[in-house]
């Protein structure tokens, strides 16, 4: 059966769940061969072989973390040259997608990026990918060299496929311009001690109807019941009452969670964008008239003020 | 010695608009107006940033595009750009990113530079890889995704805000940046440089200009296919209630009944 490269996305070796559900995808199209790269890179393959991975390819160099991208392209070009894989798939994460672009030119090959979900297909994988704010859904495949797709996260559930996930030493030379770039400083995000807004089953996000940094704490109280992330329009960002990171929409994160929670955002397109393709999606909203709830499955017309403390309030109670 | 900024820019479809595919699976540009992407203007913004700062410094903007994405290159001339390079060819309709980053690779090599500056991703393809790619192409430095970027003395200096850190870079030029949409506010155009813009040169180039085949671009040079395109149903209605008091408790009955509490 043909391999199929899996770029994994870890930090210090804890494996991040899109890169799980990469390997159900994997699965379909292949044998998946997993490469991880950088501090950490052995304490992957556990995790990664419950999951399917066949084999794990991994490096560890200090290029990886002082030089930006090129090293990591270095390292899957050598994984690729050692596999001649089938397909690479690749995390729709900002810096994985322009790894996988970069080796996509390298060898030849064309990409598709934010696919949404994967199948296999009489002429390679076939992507599926929501366009245009998410109001098309197109179907697409790489027809030269081996498709270099990546995947954006929620594209699939986590499936456990216990695989032997033999961990095997990568060599890896680096070119030229892999030291074109310095990291001088890197300054970790604080944790919230919530879940990644893209990764999150639930997202709870509130917009322009907040009306202040100081009144946040409402949105962030009903995540918290839920066990879910925050996030936040960009009207409410570019007021400077939430961090950027947590933007969802055309410029900030495309979330597809299982649950998306608007409170206070109108919807305009710029933030339907980012979440058009929620599973259910629930809106509160004092303007009747607001786009947003042409999209909803439920929602309710108030002060949010009211509404969400007392949904919250009702949540916690429930949970007994 | 003066500092060679390219900008590149793209012609995209109002992204508030209906936009549609064509039969060929190809963007629909006819029944929706375009525009300079709003991404790209972040990224004109930081060219005149760092073109003040320098001694001396010429922009130029540059697109791959059908006639009217001239639209384009005017509104950054209008800015504040000092030229433009617009590469057209019928040969080029249905390019993917792979084609067009050809193109713009070529072009920026004849156009002669020392940084070029992108947006962080189109508002219509949203890719956001051509930075990368383009920094691939040309061999140099990638310094990509930027909120905050610098040139001195050689070097490009800029920090890149992502998931899990905030990092700052470093690189000499030659190099690619990207800049996102919390670099800065782009200035919108004075009535002087929109009259200014009439009379900045810009100039016209084809793919023989640029010694690419036909062949290597286009629909059929296309490293990817498309098969189809289905325009997403319409949610389909839900429940809206007003708030009488009790709204917050009736979205906690909906949400238990579809078991997420």
């Amino acid at each position: 059966m043909a391999e199929v490269l899996v770029y994994v996305d870890h930090v210090d070796g804890a494996v991040r769940k899109p890169t799980l559900e990469l390997l159900t995808l994997a699965r379909r199209i292949g044998e998946p061969v997993a490469v991880a790269l950088g501090n950490g890179a052995e304490a992957t393959a556990g995790v990664l072989a419950e999951h399917g991975a066949v084999k794990v390819l991994t490096a560890d160099a200090p290029e990886f973390a002082d030089y930006l991208v090129v090293p990591k392209v270095d390292a899957l070009q050598a994984a690729y040259d050692a596999v001649s894989p089938a397909a690479v798939l690749v995390p729709s994460s900002a810096e994985a997608k322009e790894i996988a672009a970069r080796l996509a030119v390298r060898i030849g090959s064309g990409i598709i990026t934010d696919a949404v979900d994967l199948e296999a297909g009489e002429e390679g994988p076939v992507a599926t990918q929501a366009v245009f704010a998410a109001s098309y859904t197109t179907k697409s495949r790489v027809s030269k060299g081996t498709p270099v797709i990546t995947v954006k996260p929620n594209s699939a559930p986590v499936e456990a496929a216990p695989a032997a996930g033999t961990v095997e030493a990568l060599a890896v030379s680096f070119g030229k311009n892999a030291t074109g770039t310095k990291v001088v400083s890197r300054t970790p995000r604080e944790s919230t001690g919530r879940p990644e807004l893209t990764e999150a089953a639930i997202v709870v996000s509130g917009g322009r109807g907040v009306n202040g940094a100081e009144n946040f704490h409402v949105i962030e109280a009903l995540a918290d019941s839920l066990g879910a992330a925050v996030g936040a329009s960009r009207a409410a960002v570019d007021a400077g009452w939430y961090p950027h990171s947590n933007q969802v929409g055309q410029t900030g994160k495309s979330v597809s969670p299982q649950l998306y929670i608007a409170s206070g955002i109108s919807g305009a397109i710029q933030h339907r964008a980012g979440m058009q393709t929620s599973k259910t999606i629930v809106a509160i909203n004092k303007d009747a008239e607001a786009p947003i709830f042409d999209l909803v499955d439920y929602g309710v017309v108030g002060d949010l003020f009211a509404v969400v403390p007392q949904l919250t309030d009702e949540v916690n109670a429930r949970k007994g | 010695m003066s500092l060679r900024i390219v900008v590149c820019v793209k012609y995209v479809p109002d992204a508030t608009g209906d936009r549609h595919f064509a039969d060929d699976l190809t963007v629909d540009r006819d029944d929706v107006d375009g525009l300079l992407s709003e991404l790209d203007e972040y990224a004109v913004e930081q060219a005149l940033q760092i073109a003040d700062e320098a001694d001396d410094a010429e922009i130029t903007v540059l697109t791959v595009g059908p006639e009217d994405a001239k639209d384009a290159l005017r509104k950054a001339l209008s800015m504040g750009a000092d030229k433009a390079v617009h590469v057209e060819d019928d040969d080029l309709h249905g390019s993917d990113v792979m084609g067009t980053s050809l193109v713009l690779a070529k072009a920026i090599e004849k156009t002669g530079y020392d940084l070029v500056i992108c947006g962080m991703a189109s508002t219509d393809g949203s890719m956001g890889v051509l930075p990368a790619i383009l920094a691939e192409r040309l061999g140099v430095p990638q310094v990509t995704l930027l909120s905050e970027v610098s040139v001195e003395d050689g070097t490009v200096k800029g920090r890149r805000d992502g998931d899990a850190a905030s990092e700052q870079l470093e690189a000499s030029l030659p190099a690619v940046v990207s800049v996102t949409d919390q670099s800065g506010e782009a200035r919108y155009p004075s009535f002087k440089g929109i009259m200014a813009a009439k009379k900045k040169p810009v100039e016209s180039l084809d793919l023989d200009d640029l010694e690419i085949d036909a062949d290597e671009v286009g629909l059929e040079g296309s490293w990817t296919k498309v098969d189809s395109a289905t325009e997403r149903p319409a949610r389909t209605a839900g429940t809206i209630v007003k708030d009488e008091g009790e709204g917050g408790k009736q979205l906690a009955e909906f949400l238990a009944g579809q078991k997420f509490i």
